[in-house]
């Protein structure tokens, strides 16, 4: 069981964790030949520091306590880095992660609860998670426990209306026990989100949705579990953590270039990404 | 009264009403049972529940598909949900989030659509739900049911909570005729023949329950002996049932308070083509919306009263032969 006040690994410890789950990100995609292994990198430090951290209380072994903090990944599309992670903590064997998108087999393109341990929500239409998880955190009204919802987006899923409608009830009902984390790595479908909807001033935007808001570099460890840490302390209203990321980070040529959003990388481009990321 | 008057019906509640008393009564008895509305509560009548329970119940404001979602978290962790809006809202507006949040995972959310048909009058088409059938039904492991009138609906609300996983029902604004006695043996996923007769089955759910049975009336009197069977259960549909009418009646008459498409008479005839296909008419609301105006007028209006039924099984049934001139 992981909880809060289990022993934290080291900073180190996080930084070999987050490359080897970005190596599996790079490999099963590429090995599906389809995927979003973009918008998974951009995530990744925020997932482990969840996941690794000491923030998630969860046990792979319970994937049904009823007492587990629940995570929402309203981004489905980013499926791969959470699979990798899931895999790595032991909810299901490594194995899954080679048969990702393929008929028969549990790993689907997008988030399916039914069939993987450990994923909370069915997702994949954008916007619908953050009324997922402020569903599962008004139930801890009405049993008397104390779990937190987590729920991660990303920064063009926003330009969908429901985020907003979620956001104002769950500041109007003062949930305590919600927190979204927003992966802002600044790109969409076809385009930069700045290009696309802008969402400038967006920390502005959930503060007059009445949620407590921290901005943060979204790779950096130190910024990351401060804000975990501080989504965790505050209870008395909903939290936003913005992480702004990079779009396939830490890869340069995906960073560099628009166009890689939906896209498996080349077996080429994997070896070269895997270069880059440090893979063994 | 709307319908039934010429039969002698007595009137009763609106199903909405009959359903929002049925939840309190629920609520007593299963303390999991919470209910979640955007903001229609004294329209779908689940104030009644709020008011007893105001601790499990929440209003999320305007907001169908967020709506949709909260219920969906709530059964993630074990909670019972009932949401209700209007069913053109509800199927229409949050028919992504009834697809991907309750009907993919198959999550035990219980989905009430309010104020469904043209009978709900002047308010006008945008507040009529006449798609929900065909929405409904589409969406995989939904059970979807429409009661005929409060004993119907009291039955059904009650078997649906203790069915586990997905379903709709669609309920009323205007108070109905009473069809059914409390002792109605009624059944989820059972069609209820509510009249035997031979020449022709009339087949009929909702508000259009009391309407066929004047029809069948109307039909006595020419020596027509008309079976009506309630199909309150769309999905899973009672094939056997409706196999068993098309042998013994050899004509089938489909009488909905919904579009064309989709609806009843299309599940309906899907059956019956594969299992004993019959001639087969259709009253519905064809392919058009309808406009505001007194419910009575409407059904007038809009071909949904028993004489409009009369004519469509007159089609099916052999003219007697002129004789003499």
């Amino acid at each position: 069981m992981s909880t809060p006040t289990a022993t934290r690994p080291t900073l180190a410890d996080l930084e070999v964790i987050a490359r080897r789950i970005r190596c599996d990100i790079i490999e099963m995609t590429t090995r599906a030949g389809s995927g979003h292994p973009s918008s998974s990198l951009s995530e990744v430090e925020l997932l482990v520091g969840l996941y690794y951290g000491g923030f998630l209380r969860h046990d792979p072994l319970r994937p049904d306590w009823p007492d587990r903090d629940r995570f929402v990944l309203s981004k489905g599309h980013g499926v791969p880095a959470l699979y990798a992670i899931l895999a790595d903590r032991g909810y299901f064997p490594r194995e899954w992660l080679d048969h990702l998108r393929q008929i028969g087999a549990p790993l689907e393109g997008h988030p399916n609860m039914r069939r993987v341990p450990g994923i909370e929500a069915s997702t994949g239409s954008l916007g619908q998670g953050l009324s997922i998880g402020l569903g599962m955190a008004l139930a801890t009204r009405l049993d008397g426990r104390d779990y937190r919802v987590w729920v991660m987006l990303g920064d063009g899923e926003c330009d969908e209306g429901q985020v907003w409608e979620a956001a104002m009830t769950a500041s109007h009902y003062r949930v305590g026990n919600l927190t979204a984390i927003v992966d802002r790595n600044g790109a969409q479908q076809t385009g930069y989100t700045r290009d696309v909807m802008r969402l400038d001033p967006f920390p502005d935007k959930w503060r007059a949705f009445g949620w407590e808001v921290r901005e943060i570099d979204g790779h950096r460890w130190d910024e990351v579990l401060a804000a975990l840490d501080w989504a965790r302390q505050t209870t008395t209203g909903p939290t936003a953590i913005l992480a702004n990321t990079h779009k396939g980070y830490p890869v340069s040529f995906v960073m560099a270039e628009f166009g890689y959003h939906g896209k498996a990388l080349t077996e080429e481009e994997a070896r070269r990404a895997r270069e880059e990321i440090g893979c063994s | 009264m709307l319908v039934g008057d010429s039969i002698g019906l007595k009137e009763g509640k609106a199903t909405r009403v009959a359903f929002g008393e049925t939840l309190v009564e629920l609520g007593h008895e299963d303390p999991d049972l919470v209910v979640v509305d955007a903001d229609l509560n004294n329209s779908t009548r689940t104030d009644l529940f709020a008011r007893a329970f105001p601790e499990r119940f929440f209003n999320v404001g305007i907001a169908e598909s967020n709506l949709v979602g909260v219920a969906s978290g709530l059964a993630t962790c074990g909670k019972k949900p009932w949401i209700a809006s209007f069913a053109a809202f509800m199927l229409c507006n949050a028919f992504d989030q009834l697809r991907m949040c309750v009907a993919f995972p198959g999550l035990n959310v219980k989905v009430v659509g309010s104020h469904g048909g043209i009978s709900i009058g002047e308010d006008g088409p945008s507040q009529m739900g006449v798609e929900d059938f065909a929405l409904a039904g589409a969406l995989p492991g939904f059970v979807v049911t429409v009661p005929a009138d409060e004993v119907a609906t009291r039955l059904l609300v009650r078997q649906l909570h203790a069915h586990v996983g997905p379903a709709y029902m669609r309920t009323g604004r205007p108070n109905v005729p009473i069809v059914y006695t409390e002792e109605t043996p009624l059944q989820l996923g059972k069609a209820h023949l509510l009249r035997d007769g031979d020449d022709v089955t009339l087949v009929a759910c909702g508000l259009m329950v009391a309407v066929a049975l004047e029809a069948a009336a109307l039909l006595e009197r020419d020596g027509i002996a008309a079976r009506v069977l309630d199909v309150h259960t769309l999905k899973p549909l009672d094939e056997e049932a409706l196999e068993q009418a098309a042998r013994q009646t050899g004509r089938i008459v489909v009488v909905e308070e919904h579009l064309a498409h989709g609806g009843l008479g299309a599940v309906v005839a899907q059956a019956l083509a594969r299992r004993w296909p019959v001639p087969m008419r259709f009253v519905n609301l064809g392919d058009r919306y309808a406009e505001s105006g007194k419910p009575r007028d409407l059904l007038e209006k809009y071909g949904l009263t028993a004489r409009h039924v009369v004519a469509a099984a007159r089609e099916l049934i052999p003219q007697p032969v002129p004789t003499g001139s």
